[in-house]
């Protein structure tokens, strides 16, 4: 496997799939965040599950952290190669010719994203962590609601969410059409398949920014 | 016509090169580009500067000599051409034009906007062919029918002049475009099918080898080919490259 990662096409498909992966997920996360909007309860259900089911916790979680670690350790290694491969820069590159500018800066909207998975994470992931495998409270049913709603109290965090999900739209704009051509999928198919992408890449943060507002909001 | 000039010059290989201005006059707009440039280094011939040099061969967009990255693109503003076949007129009275060589580590410049394209050379000698046995007994090649769209496909990729605008356009200098056009031309046909795992694994190492970046997919290599060779041939390699790895 190592010396197939070492060829450029095989670090595209492994990027490609990581992403499809990390897309999928987010399908999921949406749509029990979206519950949130409507019902406290069937919202606390969905979480509690999600949050003690062994398969989930002990299967599905390790490999969604795997598939997110793997995505960025790819992305760096494939940006360092490229910014090698041309060692003295244009004086004048004009980029917006025949690119476009999500396509052109992947790194930079995917770097936005690190930053937004590490106040998600502080937030989020690590107090479940701490609340269920080291402090080892007695499971409560009830309070994954009141723990969402009370993050998007504060409008600093609430912008900082917004702001990601932009830079999400962006980097899913470029990332999941183009995954589809770096795997070899490309047929007569191609473009309406590049339609749901360009859709998708627009609809979920979309979904996730209302969210974050209607929580807000709904606190003020 | 009166232009103004920003040309990269470069003593050779291992020379800082810089920008220079150089101010011309009497342009006319049915100048071809390369054509402009002969005036100018006419008037340094004059000046008794050294000229600028360049590669041209055939000015006919044939032989993908011409190899200029003009005002930030390969082969300057208009589309499906080499720098040969672009006029003077696509230009204003009084504009600037900042003239640089193709840019990637793997084509180093060898004196001002001349670059070593051999990394092409030795990616198409890797197994950019198809092994033929001559000692006699050889088919002919039109007694193999073949489907007229895979012919179309084949004969289309095969227009790959290997000119490296792909390269020079891309922002990771990446060679896939070129890469993909060599390989798909064999791998559409019954002849190339034979070596096709051999041919793409063979290929895709040596493009690895000689440096050149990763494919993004920014479509940038498909918009500034002046053969117009699309993308599908791409997918088709990664395709390709992918099942050959898998047939080890």
């Amino acid at each position: 496997m190592g010396g197939f990662l070492n060829s450029t096409i095989a670090r595209k498909f492994a990027m490609a799939l990581s992403g499809l992966f990390l897309v999928l997920f987010l399908a999921q996360h949406f749509s029990i965040n979206f519950i949130s909007v409507f019902s406290k309860d069937v919202f606390n259900e969905v979480s509690h599950f999600m949050g003690t089911n062994f398969f989930v916790q002990a299967l599905l979680q390790p490999i969604l952290i795997f598939g997110v670690i793997f995505h960025f350790v790819m992305g760096f290694i494939l940006e360092a190669k490229n910014r090698g491969a041309r060692d003295i820069k244009y004086v004048k590159f004009a980029g917006n010719e025949n690119s476009s500018w999500v396509s052109r800066n992947m790194i930079y909207s995917g770097l936005v994203i690190l930053a937004f998975l590490g106040l998600h994470f502080y937030d989020f992931w690590f107090p479940e962590m701490i609340h269920k495998y080291i402090e080892s409270h007695p499971e409560d049913a009830a309070r994954y609601y009141d723990e969402l709603v009370a993050k998007f109290q504060s409008p600093v965090r609430t912008i900082l969410y917004v702001v990601s999900f932009v830079f999400l739209a962006l980097h899913l704009y470029h990332g999941f059409s183009s995954s589809f051509q770096s795997v070899g999928w490309r047929n007569k198919y191609a473009k309406g398949l590049r339609g749901f992408t360009k859709a998708y890449a627009i609809i979920i943060p979309l979904g996730f920014i209302f969210i974050a507002l209607f929580h807000y909001i709904n606190n003020l | 016509m009166k232009l103004n000039l920003k040309i990269w010059r470069q003593e050779n290989a291992t020379a800082k090169g810089k920008m220079v201005d150089y101010p011309v006059d009497g342009i006319d707009g049915d100048m071809s580009f390369l054509e402009m440039l002969d005036i100018l280094n006419e008037q340094l011939v004059e000046k008794g500067e050294d000229t600028i040099q360049f590669d041209h061969d055939c000015r006919e967009g044939i032989c993908g000599s011409c190899s200029l990255q003009i005002n930030g693109e390969p082969h300057g503003p208009d589309k499906l051409i080499a720098t040969c076949q672009l006029h003077m007129r696509s230009f204003k009275d009084g504009d600037t034009i900042y003239i640089e060589p193709f840019r990637a580590k793997a084509f180093p410049v060898i004196k001002d906007l001349i670059v070593d394209r051999t990394a092409f050379d030795r990616i198409q000698q890797a197994w950019g062919y198809v092994s033929v046995n001559t000692s006699g007994n050889t088919v002919d090649a039109n007694t193999i029918p073949i489907e007229k769209e895979k012919a179309d496909e084949s004969f289309n990729a095969a227009t790959c002049i290997g000119c490296g605008a792909c390269v020079a356009a891309c922002k990771n200098a990446s060679a896939m475009l070129f890469t993909s056009a060599k390989v798909s031309q064999y791998a559409l046909l019954p002849q190339g099918r034979v070596e096709a795992t051999e041919r793409v694994q063979a290929m895709v190492r040596q493009m690895d080898e000689e440096g050149f970046g990763n494919c993004s997919n920014t479509g940038a290599c498909e918009i500034e080919c002046p053969k117009g060779i699309s993308l599908e041939n791409i997918a088709r390699m990664n395709r390709e490259y992918l099942a050959a790895s898998v047939k080890g």
